[in-house]
Formats: structure tokens, C-alpha cells, sequence
């Protein structure tokens, strides 16, 4: 027997392969994709503690709905092909040459295009309109900032080899072991390290950025609702990278406002020791021991 | 050429055990924990650092030591204290100052009364630049400042080896805390005091047993 006739004979009163797959694919997805948007999705975090939080949390929903049908695509082709296409003992032919199918290849490239740019959309539109650049890493001087008028609060976060200090600028410049801030206004974080590369990861609240040793990276949130939260490191750090974590409060406007006078009286015999308050520090002499 | 493979394979087997030797020691080898000595319901741990171990495996490098209760230096930084109860710590600090990277923690926090003594004299807040390391609980809230022996200190009279006698240059530092309930708290020394170590970071801050270690409340 030639090859060809082999390629020919394989090809003959073949069922609708492409039919059963399309089937297969879009009962999976309309039953997967609700499950992932009423059962799943309500689990998936930063959750709403924040605007910044809550826009994040949408943003994995609506990622993981859509990457639904592209995974279910691929396991019901994988299924099917394992159930339909294996070896079942007989003769190992070889299957019909590909050719080319401009259709698909136009489709599978205006698919993807449309895909891609809706996402860099949607994206775009997300960090612009609510975040603000939360952990953008984008520096001192961020694309997408909230309205002036908001007149943010300025919350230095101070990383070091392993602790979370956090200076108030608007409090006489005390600095702090735990980070507490007011509901319901938008606070500007300038993040700095005084040794080596850190990253403060605020995860319940959306915000996460790097601190990097002479550089000022500056974050924004806005949160909207009181309790507890954690402060963790998310940059590889050294032997106690692990422990390098803490809890933040965030409490209303009045309960902040006491709590920062409280501090400022409580430090003030430090404060005056702190070096000025200023965007990035370079402990001088970088002490080596 | 069977056996050259053979031996390629040897060899590769007890490097790839070596690493694993090294990575297990790593996880699992901490120093052993030192408990308390308990007096009239409240415990006690007297620490002393030393500026240089003097012994194997690094002589050079600064670091904690404890005494146990027969009264013998002990090359450990994990004490056990019981819960909820009156921990009082006396350290004997034979370093030289270095100075805090943060001044922030030149304040004395979390002790009883928000204070420590210094050679008997009570004291909250030391110059930054006068502090030879930390004791520093961050969970507890904890953090003492420990001033350096003056650099005037005569060379003879500077500590070279561990354990160090009360004979050489030192200050003492005494400071009170209520232990918290059960569970292990990691502490370290804040001051960059790790000689020739990138940022005086590396080294025996980065080794448990030197300059860190863990409060153990059992």
C-alpha cells in the first residue's frame, strides 16, 4: 500500500471532528464561565477593601472569565483527540498533509487582535480611572494620578533589612512601626528603602510597589472600608525576607487624626533624632560595620 | 569509556548529596535554645556581644552569646521564656558603636515603663551613632538600643574572643518585658554592624545564631 493511498483512505467517511469539538467547547464554556463569574469569582482576591482593590479584583474576574473559553478550547481538543484520534492497535498511517486555510489563519489573527487590544483597553482604561498606578513601580512621578483636589495624605514607607517603619510628613514627620490609615481619602505612598530592594505588598488593599534604595516610588490608594490588613514584603530580601511582614489599620478619618497626634507626641523625642523628612535617604555613611 | 560515564556519574552524585547536605543543614540545624533562668516568678536571660566570636568556623564575625543556668557562655541566640510572664534581659555589649541606618530605632520601645538602663541609669532614646546593635523584637513591638564601649577604650582592655570576661571594656544594658502568649518570635540585631558584609548586612545577620535568632514562648 502507498502512502498516498493511505493518506487518501484516511481522510474517507471521517465524522465532523471540527463540528464535535465546537459542540463540546461551547457547552463547557457556558456552563464553566457562569462558575466562574458567580461561584468562583466572589473568591478570587485583592477583593474590596479599596477602590484600588476592588478594581483589581474585577480585573482578575473578568481575565479569568475570559481565559475560560481559550482553556476549555484546548482541553476538549486534548480530550477529544486522546478519546478519538488514539492508536487503537491497527496500522500507523500517516494523516493528510496541512495546507493552507487563509480563513482560519484571518480569523485566528483578527480573534486574537481583537483579544489582545481589548485587554490592553481595558487595562489602560482600569489604571488611568481607578488606580492610579497602584504598585505601577512608575517612580516619583506617576502617569495616572487622582484629581488634585483630593489632596492626598503622604504616607512614607520605609523599607530596611526586615521592617516596615512609616514617616508622616503631615504629623511633624514621625515615623512609626505600623502603618495606619484614614477611610475614605486618598492617601499618596512614597515607598524608599535605606539598604537593599524591598517591595511593599499592602494585598488586601491593591497596592504593592517596590522600594529601591535612593528611589522614590510613589503608589495611591484610596480605602473604603476599616480593619485590619497586611504589610508584606514581596521582594527576595535576605534571612528573614519571610518575617518582614505586619498589620496596617485602616480607620476612620477621626480615629486617624487622634492616633497620628498620639504618635507625634508619644516619638517626639525620636523624631528630633530622624533625619529631615525628604522623598529618598542615603544613611550617611552608609555604615558597613 | 563505560567507566569514565560511570565516574562522571560518581561525581555528580556526591555533589548533588553535598548540596543537599548543605540545603537540609541550612533548613533544618538551628543553635540549640537556651531557657530562662526563673527567680521569685519571673524569668531572666543574660546576653553578652561580642565585637569578634574568636572561634571556629568564623572568628571574625560579631555576634550574641547566652548564659545558661550553671553559668556557662553559650554560642546560641534562641531562648525559650514562659508565657505571660516578667522577662527580665541583661545584656553585657563589648562592641564598639557602629550607628543605627534608621535613627527610629534609637528609642527604647515595648520594655516596661518604655525604658532600659545603661550602666544603671535609666534611659528611652540614645544618640543613633552611639549604638553598637539592637535587641529587637519586631512582633512584639520590642526594640532596645545598646550603646558601644567608648572608642577611648584602651586596645588590652577590648574583647577579642568569646566569651568575654567583665574585666573588658563593656556596657550594661538591662531592660524588662511581659512575655506574650505561646509561639516563636524572630528578633535581630538593626544596627549594620556586620564588618566587611555588603551594607554590614551579610554574614552574621543573615546566619541564625549570630545576630538573630527566635524568642521561643513556650
Amino acid at each position: 500500500m502507498s502512502a498516498g493511498a493511505a493518506i487518501a483512505r484516511a481522510g474517507d467517511g471521517e465524522p465532523r471532528h471540527g463540528v464535535r469539538i465546537a459542540i463540546l467547547w461551547a457547552v463547557f464554556t457556558v456552563i464553566a464561565v457562569p462558575l466562574v463569574i458567580f461561584v468562583i469569582g466572589p473568591h478570587i482576591p485583592p477583593f474590596d477593601r479599596s477602590v484600588q482593590s476592588e478594581d483589581q479584583h474585577n480585573v482578575n474576574v473578568v481575565l479569568s472569565t475570559l481565559a475560560v473559553p481559550i482553556v476549555g478550547l484546548i482541553w476538549v481538543y486534548f480530550g477529544y483527540s486522546i478519546a478519538v484520534f488514539r492508536n487503537r492497535g491497527s496500522e500507523i498511517v500517516d494523516g493528510p498533509p496541512l495546507t493552507s486555510e487563509p480563513r482560519i489563519q484571518i480569523t485566528w489573527l483578527a480573534v486574537t487582535s481583537v483579544l489582545v487590544l481589548g485587554l490592553a483597553t481595558y487595562g489602560t482604561i482600569g489604571l488611568f480611572g481607578s488606580s492610579h498606578g497602584a504598585g505601577g513601580g512608575q517612580g516619583p512621578d506617576p502617569l495616572a494620578k487622582p484629581p488634585a483636589s483630593t489632596h492626598p495624605l503622604q504616607v512614607q514607607v520605609i523599607g530596611q533589612q526586615w521592617l516596615w517603619t512609616f514617616r508622616y510628613p503631615s504629623y511633624g514627620g514621625v515615623e512609626t512601626a505600623q502603618l495606619v490609615v484614614p477611610a475614605n481619602r486618598w492617601i499618596e505612598f512614597h515607598v524608599t528603602s535605606l539598604d537593599v530592594d524591598h517591595s511593599f505588598w499592602a494585598y488586601e488593599l491593591g497596592v504593592k510597589a517596590d522600594a529601591i534604595p535612593g528611589s522614590d516610588n510613589v503608589a495611591y490608594l484610596d480605602a473604603t472600608k476599616t480593619g485590619t490588613f497586611q504589610v508584606r514584603c514581596a521582594e527576595l530580601c535576605g534571612l528573614f525576607h519571610g518575617h518582614m511582614n505586619s498589620y496596617g489599620k485602616v480607620v476612620s478619618q477621626t480615629d486617624f487624626a487622634s492616633w497620628a497626634v498620639a504618635r507625634e507626641h508619644q516619638f517626639a523625642a525620636i523624631t528630633k533624632l530622624l533625619p529631615p523628612y525628604s522623598t529618598v535617604y542615603y544613611p550617611d555613611p552608609q555604615r558597613r560595620g | 569509556m563505560r567507566g569514565r560515564a560511570i565516574g562522571v556519574a560518581g561525581v555528580l552524585i556526591v555533589l548533588l548529596a553535598l548540596v543537599a547536605l548543605y540545603i537540609f543543614d541550612f533548613l533544618v540545624v538551628t543553635p540549640p535554645a537556651l531557657s530562662a533562668t526563673m527567680q521569685n516568678g519571673s524569668a531572666h536571660l543574660t546576653l553578652q556581644t561580642v565585637p569578634a566570636f574568636g572561634h571556629t568556623p568564623d572568628p571574625d564575625w560579631v555576634s550574641y552569646l547566652a548564659e545558661d543556668q550553671q553559668g556557662h557562655w553559650q554560642h546560641t541566640t534562641i531562648y525559650r521564656v514562659p508565657a505571660h510572664t516578667l522577662v527580665t534581659v541583661t545584656v553585657y555589649q563589648y562592641d564598639s558603636a557602629t550607628g543605627l541606618r534608621n535613627p527610629f530605632l534609637a528609642q527604647v520601645r515595648g520594655t516596661q515603663g518604655a525604658t532600659a538602663t545603661y550602666n544603671g541609669k535609666s534611659f528611652s532614646t540614645l544618640n543613633p551613632d552611639l549604638a553598637s546593635h539592637t535587641f529587637t523584637v519586631p512582633d512584639l513591638g520590642i526594640s532596645v538600643p545598646l550603646p558601644g564601649i567608648s572608642a577611648n577604650a584602651p586596645a588590652s582592655k577590648v574583647c577579642g574572643a568569646a566569651p568575654c570576661p567583665l574585666s573588658d571594656a563593656h556596657t550594661t544594658i538591662t531592660f524588662s518585658f511581659m512575655s506574650p502568649g505561646k509561639g516563636n518570635y524572630r528578633w535581630q540585631c538593626f544596627v549594620p554592624c556586620a564588618a566587611s558584609f555588603y551594607f554590614g548586612f551579610g554574614g552574621p545577620m543573615q546566619t541564625l545564631g549570630w545576630m538573630s535568632g527566635e524568642i521561643e514562648v513556650a
